[in-house]
């Protein structure tokens, strides 16, 4: 498997300096997950921002009882771990859905459990500790289209099984698809396989078809 | 190993030193020489994210603090010390401060895809990059450099920017863009 499409330069630098909120941060992080590219340029980002902050200008106020207060701490301080999520286990080899996703859904694939949309789509909401963004899990039917629509704001889709086209880009596992305001479209799932994938909004969809946006508050998309 | 308290040019090699002796040795000496460095570096950065010095020096300590708990996880192969200082002052402004999550990968989940880089050219590319890195940013055009410094840890939005430097919003999206292609175009053309 090798990913084709990446994040951008401006949400891999925003997601390293942690100005993201949690719901983009979590497309990313699971992208990340599934491409060595990224994570090597988010290295350099980090890299960058260490630089930068080598850089700024020290506040030097206070210093030497800032050092008094810590070497209190270090007496008797003990060695001890960050405190870990735990994550949700799954079986060797089989994993579809990687961390950090898998343990913000409690279990991977087999376990979900799924709420339908219509016309054979599914999802599932994901709570984050932001309020900005809306997170969830879509499954769309082998072969099938998600309605046209256009965006209110930025959306990233990151396909963890089978595949999606929009126009003439594939989008297969691990590929990161973002829109804004400027895009209107209308992915189609590949055959062969349902298509999973992680979707973040801002804003709801502006769908084209009437009836869509009329019944949009009742399936909460 | 002992480290000497006081950092002479404290370059990146004098850091990596410093912070393993605290990992192996617990040597306080040479952590009270990485505090001084970097506490009131860190201590700038907390204040401009939450605007308090009081929560900025708590957050400081506890960044500290963190460095000294887990020193022995620093791999100077996979980076310098300003850049993992910065992403725990960065985690723990998020998780404090913010209440939210930080999303990360975990490279031992069996989802995972590794790296197909072997361990070996990966330090030496690491140390190779690190050294461009501060190389291609002090090369930077001042204006550049000055707003990409000022934008990059979401300090000042884009439009006070503008405002501050009497420039079109558009002017400071694309000097900051511009800034941050030809740090990754200066990396890549030398990989
Ligand atoms: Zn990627
Ligand atoms: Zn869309």
């Amino acid at each position: 498997m090798s990913v084709k499409h990446h994040v951008s330069d401006g949400l891999l630098a925003a997601y390293a300096t942690g100005e993201l909120a949690e719901g983009w941060s979590l497309a990313i992080a699971t992208h990340l997950a599934l491409c060595p590219e990224c994570r090597v340029r988010l290295a350099r980002f980090e890299t960058a921002a260490g630089e930068l902050m080598e850089e700024t200008a020290p506040d030097v106020a206070g210093i030497d009882q800032s050092w008094d207060a810590m070497r209190r701490r270090l007496v008797g301080a003990e060695v001890h771990a960050f405190p870990v999520q735990p994550a949700v286990s799954a079986p060797v080899h089989t994993a579809v859905i990687p961390e950090p996703l898998r343990s913000y859904l409690g279990s991977d694939v087999d376990g979900l459990k799924w709420k339908a949309l219509g016309r054979g789509a599914s999802h599932i909401m994901i709570k984050t500790g932001d309020s900005e963004t809306s997170v969830r899990l879509l499954r769309i039917p082998a072969g099938s289209p998600v309605p046209e629509h256009s965006h209110g704001g930025r959306e990233l889709t990151l396909v963890l099984a089978g595949c999606f086209t929009d126009g003439s880009e594939r989008f297969a596992r691990g590929d990161l698809e973002e829109a804004d305001e400027t895009v209107e479209h209308q992915p189609i799932a590949g055959a062969g396989e349902d298509c999973i994938c992680l979707a973040v909004t801002d804003a709801p969809l502006r769908f084209k078809s009437r009836l869509l946006r009329l019944v949009q508050p009742i399936l909460g998309i | 190993m002992k480290a000497r308290a006081k950092v002479m040019n404290e370059s990146p090699e004098d850091m990596t030193r410093l912070l393993l002796a605290v990992a192996q040795a617990r040597d306080v000496a040479a952590f009270e020489a990485l505090f001084r460095h970097y506490g009131p570096k860190v201590k700038t950065y907390m204040t401009r994210q939450v605007r308090s010095t009081q929560i900025a020096e708590e957050l400081m300590q506890e960044t500290m603090m963190a460095v000294w708990n887990k020193a022995a996880l620093f791999d100077p192969e996979r980076g310098n010390v300003s850049a993992w200082i910065f992403t725990i002052a960065r985690n723990l402004c998020i998780s404090s401060f913010r209440k939210q999550n930080r999303p990360e990968f975990d490279p031992n989940d069996p989802a995972f895809v590794p790296d197909e880089v072997v361990a070996a050219d990966a330090e030496l590319q690491s140390r190779q990059e690190a050294d461009r890195l501060y190389t291609a940013m002090n090369a930077l055009p001042d204006e550049q450099k000055e707003l990409l410094k000022r934008s990059f840890f979401g300090e000042v939005p884009h439009s006070a920017l503008a405002e501050e430097y009497g420039l079109p919003l558009g002017t400071v999206k694309s000097r900051i863009r511009m800034a941050v292609a030809k740090l990754r175009k200066s990396l890549e053309d030398r990989l």
